[in-house]
């Protein structure tokens, strides 16, 4: 499921005194199986951004094509892309509706027609993979805590079986605890099912070990674009947009400045061990 | 889609009309409304909506907003019109089984629907030219006297303002939850009434949950700043006449004799 945005813009209330570029040119590239992290500072277009993904918003301007087929296609299913294109809103867990855990999440399978054995065991598999035990199957999703509630979220989203796994800053609100566990199940999924995965956050710390290509948006434009190692350099830079490299990796490009021969793809404390025992 | 219900909402433009004072807005909004039912002919509306076209000039409001408020009152407006046309007796002009259409009722459907949609239009440009805050100021103000025989009116018109802030935020609240479950793949165009009236629940399900989880914050941040009523409550800009107010006065009570007088 390649994704191709070519210079897309998005106005939010044209015509009025709300108007809002909220995106402003964007193009991309978006291949298969990429795990791609989407960084900016808050109102910067990221959310916007990915709903453009999977067909809620549409283009002010530019054109979108997946798979090579453009939204503006006649014969274009929107069906079909949510099913390619899964996204986990922002606070998922304020869309629990169902009276249990496992109606929740078979709530998009049975959209799409799955037939009933498999939708179940999608939902099976995917409450498994975020890590849910199966005694909170039939409690209802409102009675969970926070970070359950989050899981069976994404075990919704992920029931679908998209290609493309599209996360709108999933570990918000959460302890530290919490935030690693859900990344690096969303680590794991990307692992076991090997789809694309793009991790949405404001935080460069949260995304920095897991993902292999940055994006950073800033006012509604795409500020850079490459490889985690290559976009922390531009520390200054990025301060300047509002955002901040690991502690972790400042400390190292400083130290390399300083001219001790180190790495700079340092992004955890584990790495850092390992880098500095060599 | 949901955004674009405007009707009940504040359009700042910073124009002459914002920045009268809220009391004057809606002694207007009243000339205005009465001056739309002393008619009984076409003609009556000229001056009414000559008044209107001035005011939302002036406000500097974009006309698409002004239209776009009359959508959701699209549904009545269309009843009445209906109800007209086929519930007034007089010359019959085209008959079709037990349907008649008769000249009063063309006459009395354009009429009344003409009415109603000045009077949406002339109500809505009062909440789009005055700040949910102002209105309640204004509110508490006009139905002051009430206190006398025990109404509530600080506390009915703090409601009514925190209704009408709640409006957007409901709104944007709904079309989020829509969002999120258009990607689990819910689908609210297609199928019957059952089919829709059920794809409903997995948006009203949520959206009552975040309301009721709003109210309760919006009660406990309200208490934590020690709000308990009207009673010895002072305001931090007290509502005061300028002179653009008065003159707003006259010009509305011109236009009360006049509409009454000149026919
Ligand atoms: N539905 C909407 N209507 C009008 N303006 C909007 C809407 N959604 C977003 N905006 C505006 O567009 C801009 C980009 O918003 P967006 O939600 O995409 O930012 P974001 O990068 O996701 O921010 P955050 O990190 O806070 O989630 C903001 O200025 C916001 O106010
Ligand atoms: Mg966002």
């Amino acid at each position: 499921m390649s994704i191709i945005l070519d210079h897309v813009s998005h106005i939010y209330n044209p015509g009025t005194t709300f108007e809002k570029r909220a995106l402003d040119d964007i193009s991309l590239v978006i291949p298969d199986g990429e795990f791609i992290g989407l960084i900016g500072h808050t109102g910067s277009g990221k959310s916007t951004l990915i709903q453009h993904l999977n067909g809620l918003l549409k283009p002010s301007s530019g054109n979108i094509f997946f798979n090579g087929q453009s939204i503006f296609d006649n014969d274009f299913k929107m069906k079909d892309l949510r099913r390619e294109v899964g996204l986990v809103f922002q606070y998922p867990e304020y869309q629990l509706f169902e009276v249990s855990v496992i109606k929740d999440v078979l709530f998009g399978p049975n959209n799409l027609g799955m037939k009933t054995l498999d939708a179940e065991v999608a939902a099976y598999a995917a409450l498994k993979s975020v890590g849910i035990d199966e005694s909170l199957l039939d409690v209802s999703p409102l009675d969970l805590s926070g970070g359950q509630k989050r899981r069976v979220a994404i075990a919704g989203v992920l029931a679908m079986k998209p290609k493309v796994l599209v996360l709108d800053e999933p570990a918000a609100g959460l302890d530290p605890l919490g935030r690693r566990e859900i990344l690096d199940t969303i680590a794991n999924i990307r692992k076991e099912q090997n789809i694309t995965v793009i991790l949405v956050s404001h935080s460069m710390e949260d995304v920095a070990q897991y993902v292999e290509r940055i994006i950073v948006m800033n006012k509604g434009k795409i500020a850079m674009d490459d490889t985690p190692q290559e976009v922390y350099s531009h520390d200054e830079e990025l301060q300047a947009m509002g955002l901040d490299i690991p502690e972790i990796t400042r400390l190292f490009l400083r130290l390399k400045k300083e001219g001790y021969r180190l790495p700079t793809d340092v992004f955890t404390v584990d790495q850092a061990y390992e880098a500095m025992m060599k | 889609m949901l955004r674009d219900i405007t009707i009940g909402q504040y359009y700042p433009s910073g124009s002459i009309i914002h920045r009268l004072d809220p009391r004057v807005k809606f002694a207007g909004t009243f000339v205005y409304i009465v001056s739309l039912f002393v008619f009984k002919t076409f003609w009556g509306f000229l001056p009414a909506a000559v008044w209107l076209i001035t005011l939302v000039i002036m406000a500097r409001i974009p006309v698409k907003y002004l239209l776009k408020g009359l959508r959701p009152m699209l549904f009545l407006l269309l009843f009445m019109a209906a109800m007209n046309l086929l519930m007034t007796p007089g010359e019959v002009i085209g008959q079709w089984w037990i349907i008649k259409v008769t000249k009063e009722g063309i006459r009395s459907a354009a009429f009344m629907s003409l009415r109603l949609a000045l009077l949406i239009m002339g109500s809505s440009l009062m909440t789009y030219t005055t700040t949910p805050t102002a209105l309640t100021a204004a509110m508490e103000h006009i139905f002051r006297p009430l206190k006398i025989i025990r109404v509530p009116v600080h506390e009915l018109a703090m409601m009514m303002s925190i209704a009408l802030r709640f409006i957007p935020i409901l709104l944007e609240e709904t079309d989020r939850i829509m969002k999120a479950q258009q990607a689990r793949g819910a689908d609210f165009e297609s199928g019957g009434l059952i089919k829709r009236a059920k794809a409903m629940l997995p948006i009203l399900v949520p959206l009552f949950v975040s309301a009721f989880r709003r109210a309760g914050d919006l009660a406990q941040a309200m208490e934590a700043r020690c709000y308990h009523g009207g009673k010895g409550r002072t305001k931090l800009h007290p509502l005061k006449y300028k002179l653009r107010d008065i003159i707003a006065y006259i010009i509305m009570i011109g236009y009360l004799v006049g509409c009454i007088f000149i026919p």
